[in-house]
């Protein structure tokens, strides 16, 4: 599976487009974590633990985009992009969305 | 009495450690900037007809920074007369710059010599109201391309 962020793979020919695909994961933070960031509010500084929590959920959701594209018969996912929002208070949806296409 | 005692004692915490952070953190970013040079970070999408890559992969840093509670008093104060925010000013630009190098150096343990298509995205994460945690999530993401020695 190849991923990327440009419109197309170079070197390589697009047989096949397979619409889009995406992969989305809601997560919430713990209370410890919370309490963490409280006090790291006084300070100031990197937030270490939101910064882990949301680089795993990213991850997730790249993992839920990647399955649906397989399961279509995709090999690359093209022009990759990543989006967040947050849907409630303490919980934080991230989505990333991109072009299933199939190359030579 | 007690509470304005307790103001006080976090306004300087927040004042003495959070010039502290940013001061340090500035330096390590203008020190690994230089060492990143070599990895350009581009926006365009397109590839030069030269470039034949081997590789392509997706690189992306994300960092989760929080305000101190000397700025966010001063900035509460800013809102009043309005006008440029420079406590928050130096926030995201140390996010974006962390993000920026996170990701380069993502680039660098793949091997890769470019980064094309740059993205950023930026988010604030809060916790309601009350007790509002003032943190700004960056992430940049981007394609990186390794060029030499397929």
């Amino acid at each position: 599976m190849i991923l990327t962020t440009l419109e197309s793979v170079p070197g390589k020919t697009i047989t096949q487009h397979l619409g889009l695909v995406q992969g989305s994961t809601v997560r919430a933070k713990h209370a410890g974590r919370d309490i963490m960031a409280g006090l790291k509010n006084i300070f100031g500084g990197e937030l270490k633990g939101y910064t882990e929590l949301l680089h795993e959920s990213r991850e997730e959701a790249i993992n839920r985009m990647i399955e649906q594209a397989q399961s279509i018969g995709a090999n690359a996912i093209l022009n990759i992009r990543f989006s967040t929002s947050s849907i409630t208070q303490g919980a934080s949806e991230l989505f990333t969305y991109g072009t299933a296409v199939k190359l030579d | 009495m007690f509470d304005l005692i307790l103001f006080l004692i976090l306004l300087a915490l927040g004042f003495g450690f959070g010039q502290y952070l940013e001061k340090r953190h500035y330096k390590s970013i203008l020190k690994r900037e230089d060492q990143l040079r070599h990895i350009p970070a581009i926006a365009t999408k397109y590839l030069p007809a030269e470039f034949l890559p081997c590789t392509t992969t997706v690189v992306a840093g994300n960092v989760v920074i929080s305000i101190d509670f000397f700025k966010k008093f001063v900035s509460g104060l800013r809102a009043i007369v309005g006008g440029r925010v420079s406590s928050y000013e130096t926030l995201i630009d140390r996010a974006r710059r962390e993000a920026l190098l996170r990701m380069k150096e993502q680039a660098v343990k793949q091997g890769a010599n470019y980064v094309f298509n740059v993205k950023m995205e930026t988010s604030s994460i809060s916790k309601g109201r009350r007790d509002s945690i003032g943190s700004v999530e960056v992430l940049a993401y981007g394609t990186a391309i390794k060029t030499v020695d397929c």
